[in-house]
């Protein structure tokens, strides 16, 4: 029974559906160090997909989807910037009229370009020669068969701890977000740092967008991320702003889903209602939990104001 | 100004406000409003109605128009819709496609009797005389794809991949795993119903889920299947499909799709409604009446 459940398909599925997670995830990650808090991730995600697949479908180049992604990404992130931090609006309403406006555009984009669902030949799954071959524990199953955005997201992790923890623009960031008049005396632009996290987060999230659209699913559909980016944003939570403690929730929750799926497929007598309810109920207890030793940062949703 | 006088002009308004809305359409054009909660171009669900609705209207020519409002999958939102379609009095039909809309229909159609009202998946009326309800017996042509499915697969297991276990995709489900065990009783016909009738990437891993378990033919009910045809297209095994033709995002994947002709039920309904009878009747697609039919894709058998 247990050799039925938990199989290396499982453990492969969790990393795959880990993986827009952490794109998003690790983007908003460093948006909220900076003290900008981005609702709208999941509206950004929403045109990063359309427009990853849309540019995919144009020119049979996955790449340039992903460029696209990016890109658009990028231009969202320089909006909810101006809005949070020129304009000081209230972020949590603002990241939701974002998130409106992803959804909203989208589909509209979606009818008008597209008509129609549409697979895209996408990203196919890279097998690491040698390596995938690895029969013990499933390891090659698990590790080393997925596409490059798979392996992307995972090396995500060292590389923005990496500049979160080593670097002087990554001590910007935590000063920024901890304490902005401080930083600002030191002579830190603090409006400079947060725009350019927030268009940082905001490419990822695009990218997490496109990891669905052209590597995991290969198809667009309205709201197609069906609010995978909310969850994103509980992750940093979860989390606690680290990109290590993200990448064990977004594997955690994952996990739990694929599982789910597994018990579900094999038949076992659970109800399924039951199975799919507990990826979120163990997420809620783990930040119940992550919250008694929260490491927020101090200035995350306040404004900067110089001379307060 | 005098204030008797402002009372008067107040009166006068309300009154005209209260009349106006309910002054029906009066010309010859027969005029329906439909809320689906998808897309018009889900492959699934929305579209079965809104193609159901263009081809009525092609065939009614200038006699017959059509307002959609896609997308409402929050019920409230769908409730505004309906209430100003209602009250604005200029249309003869209003489709609340979605079971989910009943308790709306069930609220409204008492406060606009001259009005008729339809919704569905659901056969109940509520015993108000200008309601219909309409359904699909997706049984019928989920049995005949899962005993098509049972022949073709050669692992002997299935997947089929369902949103919520209610109305017309339980229909479905229970229909193909009947169709696939009276072919073969020791096929094993997988199920896991997802719980959302939109979460297409968790629908598309519980579709890798079956082939990672042996499963060699897929099928599905809902809008996020678009996900799990994928799946089957990129692994090169056979999909059946239901509610509306997705020949072409399955391509060579395709063996068969039951489609919903609701335009058949549609025309029964629009007949009774200029003979007077604006409801009371429920109404099933079957294959004997040709409001299912069962379409061949690419692959074949």
């Amino acid at each position: 029974m247990i050799e039925q459940v938990f199989t290396a398909s499982v453990f492969a599925a969790a990393l795959r559906l880990a993986t827009p997670y952490m794109f998003a995830s690790i983007g908003e990650m460093f948006g909220q160090r900076s003290g900008v808090l981005n609702l709208g991730v999941d509206g950004i995600m929403l045109m990063g997909a359309f427009f990853a697949h849309y540019v995919a479908l144009m020119t049979g180049s996955a790449v340039l989807g992903v460029g696209a992604a990016l890109l658009v990404g990028a231009l969202l992130g320089l909006a909810t910037a101006f809005v949070s931090v020129t304009l000081k609006a209230e972020q949590g309403i603002s990241g939701i009229g974002m998130y409106l406006f992803g959804l909203g555009m989208s589909e509209l984009l979606f009818q008008r370009l597209v008509g129609t669902p549409r697979s895209v030949e996408g990203f196919s799954a890279i097998y690491i020669p040698l390596l995938s071959d690895i029969q013990f524990l499933g390891i090659g199953e698990i590790f080393f068969r997925h596409n490059i955005l798979v392996y992307v997201a995972f090396a995500l992790v060292p590389i923005s701890a990496y500049i979160i923890n080593r670097t002087p623009f990554g001590l910007m960031i935590r000063a920024v977000g901890q304490n902005p008049q401080a930083a600002d005396a030191m002579g830190i632009n603090v409006a400079r740092v947060r725009y350019m996290t927030v268009i940082l987060g905001s490419m990822l999230a695009g990218l997490a967008g496109a990891a669905l659209s052209v590597a995991l699913l290969k198809v667009f559909q309205q709201n197609l991320t069906s609010g995978l980016g909310f969850i994103a944003v509980a992750l940093v939570y979860f989390g606690r702003w680290r990109p290590v403690g993200i990448m064990i929730g977004a594997l955690l929750f994952s996990f739990v889903n694929a599982l789910q799926l597994q018990i579900s497929a094999i038949g076992l007598n659970i109800p399924s209602e039951f199975a799919v309810m507990a990826p979120y109920v163990i997420t809620i207890i783990a930040l119940v939990f992550a919250s008694r030793q929260t490491e927020k940062p101090d200035a995350l949703t306040k404004p900067f104001e110089r001379g307060e | 100004m005098n204030k008797r006088l402002v009372t008067l002009l107040l009166v006068m308004a309300a009154l005209l406000v209260g009349v106006l809305p309910t002054v029906n359409a009066q010309d010859d054009v027969f005029r329906v409003a439909a809320v689906a909660p998808s897309a018009t171009n889900d492959l699934a669900f929305s579209q079965s109605m809104f193609d159901a609705l263009t081809l009525v209207d092609a065939e009614m020519g200038d006699a017959f128009d059509f307002v959609f409002q896609e997308g409402t999958f929050v019920v409230d939102d769908a409730a505004v819709a309906l209430r100003e379609w209602a009250a604005s009095g200029e249309y003869d039909l209003i489709i609340a496609h979605g079971s989910q809309y009943g308790a709306i229909v069930e609220e409204l159609a008492p406060e606009f009797p001259e009005t008729s009202f339809a919704w569905g998946t659901d056969q109940n009326t509520f015993g108000l005389p200008n309601v219909f309800a309409y359904t699909a017996a997706a049984g019928e042509g989920g049995f005949l794809n899962g005993a098509m499915a049972a022949m073709m697969s050669e692992s002997g297991i299935i997947g089929v991949v369902g949103p919520i276990e209610v109305g017309d995709a339980k229909l479905y489900v229970d229909g193909f795993v009947a169709g696939a065990a009276a072919i073969r009783p020791d096929v094993q016909v997988q199920v896991t119903y997802i719980q959302s009738f939109s979460d297409v990437p968790l629908a598309t891993e519980a579709a890798n889920t079956f082939v990672a378990n042996g499963a060699d033919v897929l099928t599905g009910t809902a809008q996020m299947v678009v996900g799990p045809i994928a799946v089957a297209t990129e692994n090169g095994i056979p999909w059946f499909g239901t509610q509306s033709s997705q020949a072409d995002l399955a391509a060579e994947s395709g063996v068969m799709f039951q489609v919903y002709r609701w335009d058949v039920v549609l025309m029964d309904m629009i007949a009774s409604i200029q003979g007077g009878t604006l409801g009371g009747e429920a109404f099933t697609l079957t294959l004997a009446n040709g409001g299912l039919q069962m379409v061949m894709g690419q692959r074949g058998m």
